[in-house]
């Protein structure tokens, strides 16, 4: 067996078992290896993917929930001025409505007393009378009896209707 | 460390005693006190009928033989051989055993020599391997996606790496076509180098009959799977004057040819000459026959033994990837 020279045998050997080695290794090895690591890679890639864009819807629903935080305390902050606006004008026309009706009790307070006093001026002017004739009858029952004690007497008489009517 | 030197003392041990078996023999064939270190070295780079495991052990192996005329022979390699491992002179069958080849006793019969030799039978023993490993790996991707484990996890990178780094660059997007075809021509560069390294094993993979093989099986697919592009550049090179296209013809069909060659010879010399000098040093310890000179070239054979599983490595490589190279070549499109 030579150095350089290749043999029948080796060569007819080698084709025939490097060929049914390939055909054997192709079909049961290679082929669901290579498959499966391409599977592999590809769900991989996959995965990788789909996990960026759920960071990214993430990341986007953040921003919204960001906004809407924001405009939930805008519209806070409007309800409360409305609030307190309405509040206030209620308070203002509240005041209004409490001072037209003091205002009317007031002015009918005033005007039952301005009656009162009317009958009782009157009442007072009835006594008035009535006490002068009073007077006047004494005063003649009086005349009668003394001049001096006449005179006392209606000075006194007329010092106390003074007081009375004041 | 104590392990990893016990470990080197006893490749040393193997690698020593195996070729010791080997030397002897072939000083014995030259009757000579002197060992014969080159017949020791052939011996073992070169194919044989038998298996010889070492000094008187052999295994012996199949000889099938056909000729025209008598049809095909197949008997023991034994039967070529009398019980001191001399071939017989008068042969079996018609055939005789002559200086590492089977001759036939009548002149003018021709015959086919298909032994299982040595080789065939590492060949074998080789695609055995091949075939359990992988198929126990491709075991593993059978359920749904999931990790690697066990062997699958070992192999995985590797071949993740003839595919990523050999062959998807070099042959490009097309590369899913010839995957399975430079996946087995790795593997089987590898695995044979490395059984190639065993000692008493046979060298597969530095006979050259085997790399050419294997070269000429590139040579078929990078040049049926060429395209238009690709004749047109061996046949009508582009952008070139008419008068350089005839001196640049013969060069570019060379070329198709020294292709394969290349790699049917880079193989075949990396693998046999590292055999030949790993073999030298141990040989040196029988030649000088002292201690000094049998410890330090034990140690070279040990840190040569270390570059050559580089070597085996590295060629399964360099072969897959030049074939890659080529049928890239060969598809590429219009630039």
């Amino acid at each position: 067996m030579d150095l350089l020279t290749p043999g029948v045998g080796l060569i007819f050997w080698q084709l025939l078992i490097f060929g049914l080695l390939f055909l054997f290794l192709s079909k049961y090895a290679w082929g669901p290896i290579t498959k499966s690591l391409k599977d592999r890679e590809k769900f991989i890639s996959d995965s990788i993917k789909s996990a960026e864009t759920a960071e990214k819807e993430l990341e986007k629903l953040n921003e919204k929930n960001k906004e809407l935080v924001k405009e939930a305390r805008k519209e806070r902050e409007k309800i409360l001025l409305e609030a307190k606006s309405i509040s206030n004008s209620i308070k203002n026309s509240a005041k209004d409505e409490a001072s037209k009706i003091t205002d009317k009790m007031i002015d009918d307070a005033k005007k039952m007393i301005e009656v009162e006093k009317m009958s009782a001026i009157k009442e007072v002017k009835v006594l008035v009378a009535s006490l002068s004739l009073e007077i006047a009858e004494k005063v003649i029952e009086e005349n009668l009896k003394n001049e001096s004690s006449q005179k006392k007497l209606v000075s006194d008489l007329i010092d106390k209707i003074k007081i009375d009517k004041n | 460390m104590f392990s990893k030197t016990l470990h080197a003392f006893s490749i040393v041990f193997f690698i020593s005693f195996f070729s010791l078996a080997d030397a002897k023999k072939n000083s014995q064939d030259d009757k000579d006190d002197k060992v014969d270190i080159g017949g020791m070295i052939m011996h073992h780079i070169l194919d044989d009928y038998g298996y010889e495991i070492m000094e008187g052990v052999v295994i012996p192996l199949p000889v099938i033989l056909y000729s025209k005329e008598t049809g095909l022979d197949i008997f023991s390699s034994s039967k070529l051989f009398d019980k001191g491992h001399i071939a017989i002179s008068e042969g079996y069958k018609g055939y005789y055993y002559d200086h590492g080849h089977i001759k036939s006793i009548d002149n003018s019969r021709s015959f086919y020599d298909f032994s299982i030799t040595k080789n065939v039978a590492f060949l074998i023993l080789n695609a055995f391997l091949i075939l359990l490993i992988f198929l126990n790996v491709a075991r593993g991707y059978k359920s749904k996606i999931s990790a690697p484990s066990g062997l699958q996890s070992f192999f995985e990178p590797i071949i993740l790496f003839v595919r990523d780094n050999i062959v998807k660059p070099n042959i490009g997007k097309h590369y899913e076509k010839y995957l399975s075809y430079m996946l087995t021509l790795f593997f089987f560069i590898f695995f044979g180098n490395i059984l190639g390294l065993l000692p008493a094993a046979a060298n597969l993979t530095g006979n050259i009959a085997v790399t050419m093989i294997l070269a000429i099986l590139t040579f078929l697919i990078t040049n049926f799977s060429g395209n238009k592009n690709y004749w047109k550049h061996i046949f009508w090179t582009p952008n070139v004057p008419n008068v350089m296209r005839i001196i640049i013809l013969p060069i570019e069909i060379i070329g198709v040819f020294t292709k394969p060659f290349s790699l049917m010879i880079r193989l075949f010399v990396a693998i046999t000459a590292g055999h030949i000098v790993l073999l030298s040093f141990i040989g040196m310890t029988f030649i000088f026959q002292s201690y000094f000179v049998g410890i330090l070239s034990a140690l070279f054979a040990v840190a040569l033994n270390i570059i050559e599983l580089l070597v085996a490595a590295i060629q399964a490589y360099v072969f897959t990837m030049f074939s890659s190279v080529y049928i890239g070549l060969a598809i590429e499109e219009e630039h």
